[in-house]
């Protein structure tokens, strides 16, 4: 194998990967933007969307497309109680305070994963034959396509939503300015739960497509896609939408370029470096707009 | 206003009294263990506690008395455990000048750490420690020499009770003074403005790379005597990664965010109750989850957060019950 053909195998693979962190770190920058938490269970939403797409291709056997639907829905009512239960209730208190419920919460839907799904791996049901396609001098599998579709399809679907319905708009003024917003008369409660459904559900298309990819998934899957999501989220400058999509393909490029050149072993260290480099040199990220402190 | 400018003329009787109070709790822990009513076992334990008493009382100088949101502290815990365990193991260097030299390590990069801090604030502040954190534990696991993700085995056995006693005993007694300082009270200042306190020209940059220096002292420190307590050291996330580093944090916050009295207690609670739950080790962690939220959705300041164990209200409480007394006697109240 040439240097350009293991690049060039390594981009493929890097942007696969990264789309599944785009679809991630679109939730943790939508909430971000709208109640300025760092959705510490964001990661959970992503691991939970794997186990129920999980049973809903064994238990239920249904066909990929509509367990992919399930366990969105089913995620994303996950993400709305956890709002409800954990968040609400500290919307006006310290963010320190609300971050560390975001842990608490991230450490108890992890447990109560273990306990309720076994702390083993599951292997994920081979739903789609394994298929190479040549592709030039690369190759590129059919699950490394479905998984570009899928993303690109809930991508532009959240973009429809966020820019061209009333929802949407109400969304963006809620994140702009949440007193205006409720002076104008939005349901900024409904809007907020809203968010989380869609982040949520978005996770777990990403934990059903990373599931069928690395065809097995355990109940700490989050947190390490997670922390990189987030890290993506903030490259592409948190809260702005086209963000988070360019911070999660560079990341997963980033970290599948150090895995071939380097050493694997490095993999989980590539993501930090890159967060630490951007924090201390465009703290607002790629995207991200100057904010100026007022006293 | 009143309690500031009063001279503080008990001080030197409090003081005695505390160091007597620490020599014969010490005195009966040792009389029970010759005893054998205390086993090693227990003995370990209680080592344990005092090492995590440094932990969690290092972290809430940083974490809730400089209000700088640290979500790597396990990373300095790590720095001063391998280093000391190379120290003495491959140099056989001398353990006192092991822990020294740890400790002074550690506190480096803390200083090294603090000094990013400064452009950050809160969250992304939390978010890049515990990426500092993520990077030491990967470039340890990368060490063959000190057993990469195997572990540090064969590490001398060292630390004694006694020694983690003194330590932790030395350590809530210093940061005690230090918060109650000039200098810790620029800290909290910071916690509460940052821009009023740095408008009254406290040095913030100063104040904050002090208390990361600090704290990542007394946790290298802590780590140093960890190591060699156990004799064995592994670069898992729930021994020197994030886990750790959140486990510490939650003692910190369940005893209170600032308060020296609710770190030692919590300290002590969160290490017995694994060890006394040991048939609910599954579910250790789900309580201690449960615990976090609960916490900060109804205690948000923690079991003991803003109250200290004072001499102030030691003498209060003697004050009340003698009046009460006296009451009582007099047939008046």
């Amino acid at each position: 194998m040439t240097w350009y053909t293991l690049l060039g195998q390594q981009l493929i693979n890097g942007l696969a990967l990264g789309s599944v962190y785009a679809l991630i770190a679109l939730g943790y920058t939508m909430v971000y933007g709208i109640i300025k938490l760092i959705n510490f269970a964001h990661g959970e939403m992503y691991m939970l969307g794997a186990y129920f797409g999980f049973y809903a291709l064994t238990s239920w056997q249904l066909p990929l497309i509509p367990a992919l639907l399930v366990s969105m829905a089913l995620t994303a009512l996950v993400g709305v109680v956890l709002e409800r239960i954990a968040y609400k209730p500290l919307r006006n208190s310290p963010r320190i305070t609300a971050l560390i419920t975001a842990i608490g919460a991230s450490l108890l839907l992890q447990n109560v994963a273990q306990i309720g799904f076994g702390a083993e791996f599951k292997p994920f049901p081979q739903v789609i034959p394994f298929k190479r396609i040549q592709l030039g001098f690369v190759f590129i599998t059919n699950r490394q396509l479905i998984m570009f579709a899928i993303a690109l399809i809930l991508m532009i679907l959240l973009h429809i939503i966020v820019q061209y319905t009333k929802t949407g708009k109400a969304m963006r003024a809620v994140s702009m300015d949440k007193e205006a917003a409720m002076l104008m008369g939005i349901d900024v409660d409904r809007i907020i739960s809203f968010t989380f459904a869609i982040g949520s559900s978005l996770a777990a298309a990403g934990g059903v497509l990373v599931g069928m990819y690395y065809n097995r998934i355990d109940p700490y899957m989050g947190v390490m896609p997670g922390l990189k999501a987030f890290i993506a989220a903030v490259f592409g400058g948190i809260g702005v939408i086209p963000g988070a999509v360019i911070g999660g393909l560079i990341m997963g490029v980033a970290e599948n370029l150090v895995v071939a050149f380097g050493s694997s072993t490095y993999r989980d260290a590539v993501a930090f470096a890159i967060l630490i480099l951007v924090l201390l040199f465009k703290p607002d990220g790629l995207l991200g707009k100057r904010h100026q402190e007022k006293v | 206003m009143n309690r500031m400018n009063e001279p503080r003329k008990l001080d030197g009787k409090w003081n005695i009294v505390v160091l007597l109070l620490v020599v014969v709790v010490y005195g009966v822990i040792q009389l029970l263990a010759a005893k054998e009513i205390l086993l090693p076992y227990h003995l370990q334990v209680m080592g344990l506690i005092c090492i995590n008493i440094m932990l969690v009382v290092s972290l809430n100088l940083i974490n809730g008395f400089t209000g700088q949101f640290s979500l790597g502290h396990a990373s300095f815990l790590a720095i001063g455990a391998y280093l000391s365990a190379a120290l003495t193991v491959f140099l056989g260097m001398n353990f006192y000048l092991a822990l020294i030299i740890s400790g002074l390590a550690s506190g480096f990069v803390g200083i090294l750490i603090g000094l990013p801090a400064l452009r950050l604030r809160g969250d992304y502040l939390a978010i890049a420690t515990l990426g500092f954190g993520e990077i030491i534990r990967v470039v340890i696991l990368n060490i063959p020499a000190v057993g990469g993700p195997r572990g540090f085995t064969g590490i001398p056995r060292y630390t004694t009770f006694g020694l983690t006693y003194i330590l932790a005993v030395v350590t809530v007694l210093g940061i005690k003074n230090f918060v109650n300082s000039a200098h810790g009270r620029a800290c909290v200042s910071i916690r509460e403005d940052e821009i009023a306190a740095g408008s009254l020209g406290i040095n913030i940059i100063y104040y904050k790379v002090a208390a990361f220096a600090i704290g990542a002292m007394v946790a290298g420190v802590a780590g140093a005597l960890f190591s060699h307590y156990m004799q064995y050291i592994s670069p898992g996330t729930n021994q020197i990664g994030f886990l750790r580093s959140i486990d510490i944090l939650i003692m910190v916050v369940l005893g209170g965010l600032g308060s020296l009295t609710g770190s030692v207690v919590s300290a002590i609670l969160l290490t017995l109750l694994p060890e006394l739950l040991r048939g609910f080790a599954q579910y250790r962690m789900i309580v201690y989850s449960i615990i976090l939220i609960v916490m900060m959705l109804f205690m948000p300041s923690g079991l003991l957060g803003g109250f200290e164990l004072s001499f102030e209200f030691l003498e209060n409480l003697i004050g009340k019950f003698k009046i009460r007394k006296r009451g009582v006697s007099d047939g008046t109240s």
